[in-house]
């Protein structure tokens, strides 16, 4: 039991290395020098690639591994899925959406930079995670926010939700979201749905609530329901980078065809919202049809780009369209039962608590079936 | 019979690394020259060793049997080459294990060699009708006695697959034609070059093991094999099938499901389906072994890779040394990095190039710098990546980061032991996270409980 710990921190982690120190013993009578020549050259070689290079000479197998596929490289891919959303939040907020998401993006790096020293650990370079967290955070605030809501939430996002967990793969809650739901409950006057609307701007479309606020609003009354078109565009009010579900979808079905974000979660996030927005309609619990609880709110940017985090989500396909069911469900109840217009940010929260569980109950039957007993 | 279904006829999940054949495919198999000496390993295969039979400083000729076998699963080995044994010594095989091997000196002149080796190996008539004539016992036991084993890599003593079984009668006869590992083509290059050998041997299996049909199945990226094949099938009933190609095609549970829709169960052999797979190498030796009661003595092995400087295909005696064929190749190039037994999906390392070649051994890959280079390994971030790669349905990342951390309760909860180690979830990888690695080392946790 203590030899394979021991070795966690060599790469060489198998049992073929032992063979080796025992080589001299196993050729007596062999030229060894002559055999050794060719193989010897290439490990004197000083002109090694840069990098780290593995093991070269005796090497557990695979030999191979697909270099095109990095954790970086799935990070910068939800970042150029998110492109749409930026360039839309940009469109419709102007320079709201540029300070929000650029306050954040300095915090981030700062926060992690100090948060992880503290733990002291490497801080990690070039990992864009915290990028990603700290986007989408900057997105998922209201424009007016003022700018101590965006320090706070990036600091706790990266600082509590992520860092203090044991840093990347290790956080139980999507950091973004618990930078979020902190600075919603601390500062609920300047988060909540008051804090969207501003008579005296001269952007046209934070004059208007928003659209999920205005729903609730008119709770019962059928009137007031926001317009279909807007809302799938995205010239609504709202968070900063939720308003358009045309940019989510873009962005979003960008990551599922990289397969940087599985596409099973969406699909579970959509599916349920449909069958139980649905259902609601049926029995007259809301006034909000499908296509209103699909593109209104944080909906899709939820979907595609927040429940999608890999970290936070389960592991088999089946358990991420669970995960992802449980989301769309939550939402849709949220919405028509809770004093919040919105729900996604507690919705995604509740059922990250929830993965350790859709593990276990997602673990795949292997193919042949489980391993036989044996007596 | 081939329709649009079965020629993409796959497994579920696994990867695509890249294939690299055309580094030998065009090479004809080349005979190597006899070398001044080889040494016989007496464990080339799955089972018990053999017990060697000859004493030093004795006369052997090509064929002459230097280890007999101990038991059932086990198999015998012979002289490949004309010469004189000296004392029995210790090897150290690539997958770690020391063997005993009896040395031999080759004699100054050989019974046989070059182009009529060749012929005496692969060549003249193989008949395809009246077989039958041979009673299936028969079969088998010649397949005992010329020292055959399975020549895709698991060297599994063939007659235990060729005999009949009566409690659990076998349908299918699989002939395993992928060659799914990347650069290796000896397989291809026998399909192209001798398919009539294989037809014979297929023939005979199918006899012996009294199965209803025989199928062929070779990966889709062997246009030209498939049509050797199936030119020399014609008429006989063995069917050719193409397959998708896809890594691990030709692991013998994916196999099976990919060309007959069962799964072989867990730690099971694909007999509890009702099927058998022999490699077309293995057949085309029983075919010599019944018809012309000759021992395994050689096999085609590819020499490959970006490390070697002149990739082949070569018919060699067993038990010649690594380094012998690299050197017949041309050598390495300068920025060859790692020498492996077979493939690089999962093949060893070889840590001594005076270690000999074995019956199992399908190829020697050269890599260089630039192939295994890898990046640095970072945290797990439970993309799913290797749970989408794995054939077998598993989660390596649990079992993998359970073992790392020793919690063979949780391993065991994701099935550690029903892993067949093929590599996929490591190449998959995005935190180049030894993934494949950590599960030998939980499995060696768990026999050591």
């Amino acid at each position: 039991m203590a030899e394979p710990e021991d070795r966690n921190n060599s790469e060489d982690v198998t049992e073929e290395p032992k063979a080796v120190p025992e080589e001299p013993k196993v050729v007596p009578e062999e030229p060894t020098a002559a055999p050794e020549e060719p193989k010897a050259k290439p490990k004197k070689e000083p002109v090694e690639p840069e990098g780290p290079v593995v093991g070269n000479i005796v090497a557990p197998s695979p030999h191979l591994s697909d270099t095109s596929l990095t954790t970086k490289g799935m990070m910068i891919d939800v970042l150029i899925g998110l492109a749409p959303v930026m360039v839309m939040s940009i469109v419709v907020f102007g320079w709201y959406a540029v300070i929000q998401v650029g306050l954040c993006l300095v915090t981030a790096l700062i926060t992690e930079s100090i948060f992880t020293r503290m733990t002291g650990k490497p801080v990690p370079i070039g990992d864009f995670s915290a990028v990603i967290t700290a986007v989408i955070l900057g997105l998922s605030l209201p424009w007016s926010a003022p700018w101590y809501v965006a320090v706070i939430g990036t600091t706790v996002a990266i600082g509590i939700g992520k860092v203090v967990f044991g840093g990347l793969g290790q956080n139980i809650f999507n950091p973004a979201m618990v930078g979020r739901a902190f600075v919603m409950l601390s500062f609920a006057r300047v988060m909540g749905s008051g804090a969207y609307v501003r008579a005296s701007e001269t952007i046209d479309v934070v004059t208007r609530a928003t659209p999920m606020a205005a729903a609730k609003e008119a709770a019962g009354t059928m009137a007031d329901l926001p317009s279909l078109w807007p809302l799938f565009l995205g010239t609504t009010n709202g968070s900063i980078g939720e308003t358009s579900a045309l940019a989510c979808l873009v962005g979003g079905l960008y990551l599922c065809w990289r397969r940087s974000a599985s596409w099973e979660i969406p699909a579970g996030v959509i599916g349920a919202t449909i069958l139980f927005a649905g259902f609601a309609n049926l029995i007259n619990l809301t006034d909000l049809s499908i296509p209103h609880h699909l593109f209104g709110g944080a909906l899709l940017l939820g979907a595609f780009f927040i429940a999608t985090d890999p970290v936070t989500s389960p592991l088999s396909p089946k358990g991420k369209f669970l995960f992802g069911a449980g989301i769309g469900a939550l939402v849709v109840l949220g919405r028509i039962f809770s004093g919040y217009p919105e729900w996604v940010m507690f919705a995604v929260l509740l059922m990250n608590c929830a993965v350790p569980l859709i593990n276990q109950w997602t673990i795949p039957r292997p193919v042949g079936g489980p391993v036989p007993q044996k007596d | 019979m081939s329709t649009a279904t079965t020629s993409e006829a796959t497994f579920a999940r696994g990867i695509h690394p890249p294939e690299e054949k055309h580094l030998a495919e065009g090479m004809p198999i080349e005979i190597l020259p006899t070398p001044a000496s080889v040494m016989i390993p007496l464990l080339q295969h799955l089972g018990a060793p053999c017990e060697a039979c000859v004493e030093a400083k004795q006369e052997v000729a090509i064929g002459d049997k230097v280890g007999e076998a101990t038991s059932f699963i086990s198999s015998p080995v012979h002289a490949s080459i004309d010469g004189k044994t000296k004392k029995a010594t210790v090897a150290t095989l690539p997958n770690g294990r020391h063997v005993k091997v009896i040395p031999i000196k080759a004699a100054a002149e050989q019974s046989i060699s070059g182009q009529d080796l060749f012929d005496d190996v692969f060549g003249g008539e193989w008949p395809r009708d009246g077989l039958d004539a041979y009673e299936p016992d028969a079969i088998s036991k010649a397949a005992l006695e010329a020292g055959v084993v399975g020549l895709g890599g698991a060297a599994f003593p063939s007659h235990v697959k060729l005999a009949r079984n009566e409690e659990t009668p076998i349908e299918y006869l699989l002939i395993n034609g992928c060659e799914c590992e990347p650069y290796l083509t000896a397989d291809y290059r026998l399909m192209v070059e001798v398919p009539e050998a294989i037809i014979t041997g297929t023939l005979l299996a199918k006899h012996a093991t009294g199965a209803k049909e025989a199928i062929i199945g070779i990966e889709n990226n062997k246009p030209k094999a498939i049509a050797a094949l199936r030119k020399a099938a014609e008429g006989t009933g063995v069917e050719v099938r193409s397959l998708k190609t896809k890594y691990p095609q030709g692991a013998e549970r994916q196999l099976t499901t990919a060309m007959i829709g069962r799964e072989v169960p867990t730690l099971g052999l694909p007999l509890q389906v009702g099927a058998v797979v022999q490699n077309v190498g293995t057949v085309a030796a029983i075919a010599r072994a019944v018809l012309r009661g000759k021992a395994l003595t050689h096999r085609v092995i590819t020499v490959t890779g970006a490390g070697i400087r002149e990739p082949k295909n070569l018919l060699v005696p067993i038990g010649v040394s690594y380094q012998e064929l690299i050197d017949y190749c041309g050598g390495m190039t300068e920025d060859a990095a790692r020498v492996i037994s077979g493939g690089p999906m999962m093949g060893f390392t070889v840590g001594h190039l005076s270690a000999p070649v074995t019956k199992g051994t399908s190829g020697i890959t050269v890599l260089t710098h630039e192939d295994v280079k890898k990046s640095e390994e970072t945290a797990c971030i439970r993309c799913g990546r290797c749970v989408d790669a794995c054939p077998l349905n598993l989660v390596p990342t649990k079992i993998a980061l359970a073992s790392r951390a020793g919690n063979a309760e949780v391993a065991e909860t994701y099935y550690l032991q029903a892993c067949v180690e093929c590599g996929c979830c490591a190449y998959a990888c995005p935190a180049s996270i030894p993934l494949v690695q950590l599960v030998r080392i939980g499995k060696i946790m768990l026999s050591n409980k």
